[in-house]
C-alpha cells in the first residue's frame, strides 16, 4: 500500500525515560521516525514531541494507537490534513571564499536567513521555514561546499479555527 | 504515621488485597525481606526467579487476582524477564518488585546493578523506578491499578535500596487518577446494534473467542449469546475455557493445530465475530485467505488489537463482558423465531466436517500421548486446572482436554515459554487450593524449570506433572520431519534423566507408565497420591500433532495425520 508522510504532535509527561519509551516503541515495532523534536510546554510537567513519520495507512493507524497506549502519552494529534503552522530551523556552516561571499549573503537574504557566525573562510547561516525551503537553501549553498549542518526537525502547532491567518 | 519504605510496601500490599508473594531474596531486598517477617503474607520461596514470575502468572489466572513477585537487583531482576515477557503477551496482571542499587550508585555499574526498567520497557504494560520514598505508596497503587485494569498486563516497580530504607509519613493514597490512562469499558451501543443486525442476516456465522473473554470472565455471557443466536464458537489457545468444550456449538480450537471443522468454518463463514482476540499469525495463517467470505466484527478493550492483523468491518472498543451483555440485551429484542431452521444447514455442514475429519489417533502397542490426555480428562471429570509446557504437549492438551471455565487452561500462549508449566501449576495451586492441578509436560520443557519441584514439595502443593516423554524436542522434530526432510538436527535427547528417581530426589512421588494398559492405573494413582507427583509416560516417539497448517499457508490447507 502507499506510504504516507504524517506529522504528529504528541503531548507527553515530562519525565525521565518517556522519550525512550517512544523511540523504543518505534524501533521495536519497525516504525520510521523521519524527524523528532521535543521540549517543555507552558505546563512544566508536559512536553510536546513533534514527529514526522511515514508508513502505509495501516501502519500510521497502528502508530497512533500504540502511542496512545503508552501510559505517559497524554494526547496524540495527527496534524496531517489539518491547518497548521510548521517550522524547522537549520544552521548551515558553508565555505566562504572571497568570490562566494556575496552570493552566499544574497541566497541567505532571499530566504530571509541570517548569518550568525562569520570567519575568514566560512559563514554559518541560519534559516527557518518548512523542510522544503531548508532543502532549497542547502541545495543552493552546496556548490560553495557545506562543512556541517544542524537541523532541528519540524515543530508545528495547529491553527486556531477561524481566527488564524 | 512515619514508616520506612519497606514497611510502606507491606502496607500497600495489604491495601491491595495481596495474600501470596512469589519471591527470592538478595542483597538489594534484604530490608524488604526483613519487613516481610512481620507480616502474614504467604511468601513462596521459589528456586529461580523465572519460576516466581510464571507462578505469579498461574496464580493470577487461577485466582483472578493480581500476581505478585519480589526479587533482588541485577541477576534476580534479569531472571524475571522471560516470565514478564510471557505475561505481557498473554495480558496477565502481575506486579513485579525488583530491588535496585541505592540511587546514588545508579549508573555507576555498581555491583548487581542493571537497568531493569530499560530492559523491561518493551515487555511491561508500564514500569517505574521509584526515586523518592514520598512517591512510593502512590506508585504501588498505580502499579496494581494498571496491572488489573483495561487490558491487563505486568507492571514492574524498581526499588532502590536507599528508598526502601528512608522514612516518610505514610497515608493510604486515594483513588488512582491518571489523565493519560482511561480504558474504554463500555462500547458504543451503535456498534453493538450493528453486530445484532449482522447476526440477524447471517447464514453462516462463527464466533471466535480469545484470551480477552477469559480475562474479563465473559464466559457466561458468551455462552448465553452463542446458544441463543445459535452461533458455533471456536477459540484461540488463549480462549480455551471461555466456552464449554462439550457444547454442541463448540468447534474446538482454530489455527495451526486447530480442528478441521474450526478451520473450515472460518474459511466458509459469512460473519465472523472476534471477541477478545488479536488475530495472531498462529491463528490466521495466510491473512489474505482468512475468512475470505466473512464480514468481520472485532470486539477488544485494546484499540491497538483492532485492525492490526486483519481488516475489520465493525470495530468495537470495549470490555468483552460488558459488550456481550449489551449484545444479549439487544438479542432479547430480536425476533429469533425460526433461527433453529435457519441455522440448520450451517450446523449440519459443521457436523459433517466433524464426522468425516475428527481429531483422532489410534492407540496401538506404544502409548499415544493423546490417549494419556483423554484418560486424564476422563479421570478428572474435566474439572482439573491444566497448565502446559510448550510444544506438542501443549497442543494435545488444547485438543484433547475439554475446558469449561476461564482460568482452567493455563499456558504460555503468546511467548510459548518452555518451562512455564510447572511453576505456573504451583502458582495456580496457591491460587486455587482445593483444585486438582496438572501440568501436561514434555520431557524437554520440564527440564527447564524442574527445580521448582522443590518449591512444590516444601509448600506441600500437590501439583501433578504428566510428562509425555517422547525423547525428542517433539514439536521441533515434527517441523524437521515435515519441512526439513526428516533431518533431526539436535532435537533428540541422547541422555535423559530418570524422572522417577528425580522426583524422589526432590521428595516427590515418581511414577512411570511404559505400556498403554498402565496409563489409567498410573494416572489414577498419581491423582490420588498426596503431594506433588511426577508421572513419566513413555510415549510414541515420533507422533505428530494434527491437523497442521504449515506456517504462512491458508488455514484451510491442513495436513491431516
Ligand atoms: C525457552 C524455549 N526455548 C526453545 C523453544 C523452542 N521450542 C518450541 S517447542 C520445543 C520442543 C519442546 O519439546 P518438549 O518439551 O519435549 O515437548 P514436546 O514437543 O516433545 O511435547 C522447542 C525447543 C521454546 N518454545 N521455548
Amino acid at each position: 500500500m502507499d506510504e504516507q508522510r504524517h506529522l504528529l504532535s504528541i503531548l507527553v509527561d515530562n519525565e525521565p525515560g518517556v522519550l525512550s519509551r517512544i523511540t523504543g516503541l518505534f524501533s521495536g515495532r519497525g516504525y520510521n521516525i523521519d524527524s523528532l523534536s521535543v521540549a517543555e510546554t507552558v505546563e512544566p510537567h508536559v512536553s510536546r514531541i513533534t514527529m514526522v513519520t511515514h508508513g502505509s495507512p495501516g501502519i500510521i493507524e497502528q502508530i497512533k494507537k500504540q502511542l496512545n497506549k503508552l501510559i505517559n502519552v497524554i494526547k496524540v494529534t495527527d496534524l496531517t490534513g489539518m491547518h497548521y503552522v510548521l517550522r524547522e530551523m537549520a544552521l548551515i556552516k558553508v565555505n566562504a571564499k572571497t568570490e562566494h561571499r556575496a552570493e552566499i549573503l544574497r541566497i541567505t537574504d532571499i530566504f530571509r536567513g541570517q548569518v550568525v557566525d562569520v570567519g575568514i573562510d566560512h559563514f554559518t547561516v541560519k534559516v527557518t521555514g518548512d523542510p522544503e525551503k531548508i532543502e532549497a537553501v542547502i541545495n543552493l549553498l552546496k556548490p560553495m561546499g557545506i562543512r556541517e549542518i544542524a537541523r532541528t526537525g519540524c515543530v508545528a502547532l495547529p491553527r486556531e479555527n477561524g481566527n488564524s491567518h | 504515621m512515619k514508616l520506612k519504605g519497606a514497611q510502606i510496601l507491606m502496607k500497600m500490599l495489604q491495601e491491595e488485597g495481596v495474600d501470596a508473594i512469589f519471591g527470592y531474596p538478595g542483597g538489594a531486598v534484604l530490608d524488604i525481606y526483613d519487613a516481610l517477617m512481620d507480616t502474614d503474607f504467604k511468601h513462596i520461596l521459589v528456586r529461580h526467579e523465572q519460576g516466581a514470575v510464571h507462578a505469579a502468572d498461574g496464580y493470577a489466572r487461577a485466582s483472578g487476582k493480581v500476581g505478585v513477585c519480589l526479587v533482588t537487583s541485577g541477576p534476580g531482576a534479569t531472571n524475571t524477564v522471560t516470565g514478564i515477557a510471557s505475561a505481557y503477551l498473554d495480558s496477565i496482571p502481575i506486579v513485579i518488585f525488583t530491588g535496585q542499587v541505592p540511587t546514588h550508585l545508579i549508573g555507576n555499574d555498581a555491583f548487581q546493578e542493571v537497568d531493569i526498567v530499560g530492559i523491561t520497557r518493551p515487555c511491561t504494560k508500564h514500569n517505574y523506578l521509584v526515586k523518592d520514598v514520598r512517591n512510593l505508596a502512590k506508585t504501588i497503587k498505580e502499579a496494581f491499578h494498571l496491572a488489573r485494569s483495561g487490558r491487563p498486563g505486568p507492571v514492574l516497580v524498581d526499588l532502590p535500596k536507599d528508598i526502601i530504607n528512608s522514612t516518610t509519613t505514610f497515608k493510604v493514597p486515594g483513588e488512582v487518577r491518571m489523565r493519560t490512562y482511561n480504558p474504554t469499558y463500555k462500547p458504543n451501543i451503535r456498534q453493538i446494534q450493528k453486530i445484532i443486525d449482522l447476526v440477524a442476516k447471517a447464514k453462516k456465522p462463527v464466533i471466535f473467542s480469545g484470551g480477552g473473554v477469559n480475562l474479563s470472565k465473559a464466559h457466561e455471557e458468551l455462552t448465553k449469546f452463542a446458544r441463543k443466536a445459535r452461533i458455533p464458537v471456536t477459540s484461540s489457545l488463549m480462549g480455551l475455557g471461555g466456552f464449554p468444550g462439550t457444547d454442541e456449538l463448540w468447534l474446538g480450537m482454530l489455527g495451526m493445530h486447530g480442528t478441521f471443522r474450526a478451520n473450515m468454518s472460518i474459511t466458509e463463514c459469512d460473519l465472523l465475530i472476534g471477541i477478545g482476540v488479536r488475530f495472531d499469525d498462529r491463528v490466521t495463517g495466510k491473512t489474505d485467505e482468512f475468512a475470505p467470505n466473512a464480514t468481520i466484527v472485532q470486539i477488544d478493550i485494546d484499540p491497538t488489537s483492532i485492525q492490526k492483523n486483519v481488516p475489520v468491518s465493525v470495530p468495537v472498543v470495549g470490555d468483552c463482558r460488558i459488550s456481550l451483555s449489551m449484545l444479549n440485551d439487544l438479542l432479547e429484542k430480536l425476533d429469533l423465531t425460526g433461527v433453529d431452521e435457519k441455522r440448520a444447514p450451517w450446523l449440519k455442514q459443521i457436523h459433517d466436517w466433524k464426522s468425516t475429519t475428527p481429531l483422532a489417533y489410534k492407540q496401538g502397542d506404544t502409548i499415544k500421548p493423546q490417549y494419556v490426555i483423554d484418560t486424564l480428562y476422563e479421570l478428572t471429570g474435566g474439572e482439573a486446572i491444566i497448565t502446559t509446557e510448550v510444544g506438542q504437549n501443549q497442543m494435545w492438551a488444547a485438543q484433547y482436554y475439554h475446558y469449561k471455565e476461564p482460568g482452567q487452561f493455563i499456558s504460555s500462549g503468546g511467548l510459548g515459554v518452555m518451562g512455564f508449566g510447572l511453576p505456573a501449576a504451583i502458582g495456580a495451586q496457591v491460587g486455587a487450593p482445593g483444585k486438582t492441578v496438572v501440568d501436561i509436560a514434555g520431557d524437554g520443557s520440564i527440564q527447564m524449570n524442574i527445580q521448582e519441584l522443590a518449591t512444590a514439595v516444601q509448600y506441600k502443593l500437590p501439583v501433578k506433572v504428566a510428562i509425555l516423554n517422547n525423547g525428542f524436542l517433539g514439536m521441533v522434530r515434527q517441523w524437521q520431519e515435515l519441512f526439513y526432510q526428516g533431518r533431526y538436527s539436535f532435537t533428540k535427547f541422547e541422555h535423559m534423566p530418570d524422572f522417577v528417581k528425580l522426583a524422589e530426589a526432590y521428595g516427590a512421588t515418581g511414577l512411570r507408565a511404559t505400556k498403554p494398559e498402565e496409563v489409567k492405573k498410573v494416572l489414577k494413582l498419581g491423582l490420588e497420591t498426596e503431594g506433588p507427583v511426577i508421572m513419566d509416560f513413555v510415549v510414541e516417539q515420533e507422533e505428530g500433532v494434527y491437523p497442521m497448517v504449515p506456517a504462512g499457508a491458508p488455514i484451510k490447507k491442513m495436513l491431516l495425520v
